[in-house]
C-alpha cells in the first residue's frame, strides 16, 4: 500500500466515523452493560456459596464451609504460591481440588467446571478489599 | 473438703490465733494445696458426622479415637474428664450414640457439656436421655465446678421460625449462616446459677464449663455469649474463677478481672481465627497467642485435646497437638493472667494469622 492509498483509507474511516457508522465497538460499553456484567458475577458468587455449602460436592457430606466459615483461611489473594506439600507453585483451583478430594472424599472438578469457577468467585468475593499478596504463605 | 468445712476451720484457726502465737503462715500451710492439686483431661468438639447407616466421616472419628487413646495414657491419672460439647454434627441419635461409644473407652468419670450441635435437632432431648441434665454443679478438692448450657437462644428463633428440627439444626450448624442466632445462657439458668453460687464461699475457687465463650469475641460465628457480662457479674465476688469453653476449635485465653478464660481445641477440625474474616470486626483477646496455622495436608493438624493441672485454684492448660510442639498456658501470679510459657512474647511465624 502506497502513501496515497493509506491516506485514502484513513480518510474513508474518518468519513464513516463522522457519519456515525461504527463497524467495530469493542471497547465501548454502557452503564447498563456494567450492571449486567456485575449481576453475572454476583450470580456466580451466589452459586459459589451454594456449592461451598453443598453436602453433595464430595461423598461424605462434609462441606467446604465447615472448616472455612465465610471462606476464611482460604487466602485467595496469596495465589499462585509455593505450596510446600506439593513442592511447586500452585493455583487456588488446585488447592480447591485438594480439599474436594481429601476432607470431602470427592472427585476433582475440571478447571472450567462452572462449580469450580463459582467457588473461586465466592471465595474471592469474601476477601474483597484485601491487597493482592501473591506468593505469601 | 467442701467450702463450709473450710470456712469453719478458718474460723477455728482464728480462735486458736487469739489464744496462742500460732503463725498465720502455718494455718495457710495447712491449706496449701498439695492435697488439692489435681489434673483433669478435657476433650471437646468431635462433630461425629453420619454419612449413612453405619458409615461416619472417618476424619472426625479418628480425632476422637486418638484423644481417647491418649487421655487413657495420662500418668498420673486425671481425677476426671470433661467433654466440652458437640459430640454430634447434626444432633442425630446415631451420631450421639457413635460418639458416646468411642468416649466409653475412657477409663475415668466423664462430665458432659452440651453443644449447639447436640441441641438444635430435638432441643437436647436425646442428649439428656443419655447424659442427664445440661446444667449442674459439684465440688471437688475444695473447688466448686459448674456446668452451664450456654448455647440456648431467643425462644422466638427456637420455636417459631422453622418447619422442622432438621432445618433448625442445619441453620445453627452453619457457623457463618446469617440466619443463625446468638447463643445465651438465659434468665432461667442465670437465676439457678445465682442460687447455686450463693452457697459457695468467695474464697473457694470456682470453675465454670460452657460450650460457648462466656466473653464476647466474634458474634457472627457465635464466639460469643449474649449474656456474658451478666454471667461475669455473678462470678465477680469470687477470688479465683476459671472458665473453660469449647466451640471455637482453637487456642484462646484471656483474663477479665478475676476470671481466667481458656478455650479447648477440637478433635474434629480447626477453625480460622476471627480476624481472618476480612469483612467483619472481631475481638480476639490480645493476650492470646494463636495456635499454629493449620497444614491442610495433615488432617489432624490444628486439632487436639488438653489436660489441665489445677494448683492453688489456678489452671495450667496443656495442649496436646498432633505433630506440633505441645503448648502450655499457665496462670502467672506475677501478672495475674494466663500466659503461654514459651511463646507469650516470642511468637513464631505459624502463629500469625491473617
Amino acid at each position: 500500500m502506497g502513501i496515497k492509498q493509506v491516506t485514502m483509507a484513513v480518510l474513508a474511516a474518518a468519513t464513516l466515523f463522522l457519519a456515525g457508522v461504527h463497524p467495530a465497538q469493542a471497547d465501548e460499553f454502557t452503564t447498563q452493560d456494567l450492571e449486567l456484567w456485575q449481576n453475572q458475577y454476583q450470580a456466580a458468587v451466589k452459586k459459589g456459596r451454594q456449592v461451598f455449602t453443598d453436602p453433595g460436592l464430595g461423598t461424605n457430606g462434609v462441606v467446604c464451609a465447615q472448616c472455612h466459615p465465610n471462606a476464611a483461611n482460604t487466602h485467595p489473594e496469596t495465589y499462585p504460591k509455593f505450596q510446600k506439600q506439593l513442592g511447586k507453585v500452585a493455583t487456588m483451583a488446585e488447592m480447591i481440588n485438594f480439599c474436594i478430594m481429601n476432607p470431602l472424599e470427592g472427585k476433582p472438578l475440571a478447571l472450567d467446571d462452572p462449580r469450580m469457577i463459582a467457588i473461586q468467585a465466592y471465595i474471592t468475593e469474601e476477601r474483597r478489599g484485601v491487597p493482592l499478596a501473591p506468593g505469601k504463605h | 473438703m467442701n467450702s463450709l468445712n473450710r470456712r469453719d476451720l478458718l474460723k477455728g484457726a482464728g480462735v486458736l490465733l487469739a489464744g496462742a502465737t500460732l503463725p498465720v503462715s502455718l494455718i495457710e500451710m495447712a491449706f496449701a494445696d498439695a492435697s488439692r492439686n489435681f489434673t483433669f483431661a478435657y476433650i471437646s468438639d468431635s462433630h461425629i458426622q453420619q454419612i449413612k447407616g453405619n458409615r461416619f466421616v472417618r476424619n472426625w472419628d479418628r480425632g476422637l479415637i486418638r484423644a481417647v487413646a491418649e487421655a487413657n495414657l495420662l500418668d498420673p491419672r486425671p481425677d476426671f474428664i470433661f467433654y466440652g460439647g458437640d459430640i454430634a454434627q447434626l444432633g442425630k441419635k446415631a451420631e450421639i450414640d457413635h460418639g458416646l461409644e468411642i468416649l466409653s473407652g475412657l477409663r475415668d468419670k466423664v462430665y458432659y457439656v452440651m453443644g449447639e450441635h447436640d441441641y438444635y435437632l430435638d432441643l437436647g432431648e436425646y442428649w439428656r436421655s443419655q447424659l442427664g441434665p445440661d446444667h449442674y454443679s459439684f465440688d471437688h478438692k475444695g473447688m466448686h465446678f459448674v456446668v452451664l448450657n450456654s448455647i440456648l437462644t431467643y425462644d422466638d428463633w427456637t420455636h417459631n421460625r422453622w418447619s422442622s428440627g432438621e432445618e433448625r439444626m442445619g441453620v445453627m450448624a452453619g457457623l457463618d449462616d446469617h440466619r443463625g442466632s446468638p447463643f445465651m445462657v438465659g434468665a432461667r439458668q442465670r437465676e439457678w446459677l445465682k442460687k447455686d453460687l450463693a452457697k459457695v464461699d468467695v474464697n473457694t475457687p470456682v470453675t465454670i464449663f460452657s460450650h460457648s465463650p462466656l466473653q464476647k469475641i466474634f458474634r457472627n460465628w457465635n464466639f460469643w455469649t449474649e449474656d456474658a457480662e451478666q454471667i461475669q457479674a455473678l462470678l465477680r465476688p469470687f477470688k479465683k474463677v476459671n472458665v473453660f469453653y469449647g466451640h471455637v476449635h482453637q487456642i484462646q485465653y484471656n483474663q477479665i478481672g478475676n476470671i481466667s478464660f481458656h478455650a479447648a481445641m477440637a478433635t474434629a477440625w480447626p477453625w480460622p481465627y476471627p480476624q481472618s474474616n476480612a469483612r467483619a470486626e472481631s475481638y480476639l483477646p490480645k493476650l492470646t497467642v494463636p495456635m499454629n496455622r493449620a497444614d491442610p495436608f495433615f488432617e489432624r493438624d490444628a486439632t487436639g485435646w488438653q489436660y489441665i493441672d489445677i494448683h492453688s485454684g489456678n489452671a495450667t492448660m496443656h495442649f496436646s497437638l498432633p505433630d506440633n510442639a505441645p503448648r502450655t498456658v499457665a496462670f502467672n501470679p506475677a501478672t495475674g493472667r494466663p500466659e503461654d510459657v514459651k511463646y507469650q512474647e516470642n511468637r513464631i511465624p505459624p502463629q500469625f494469622h491473617y
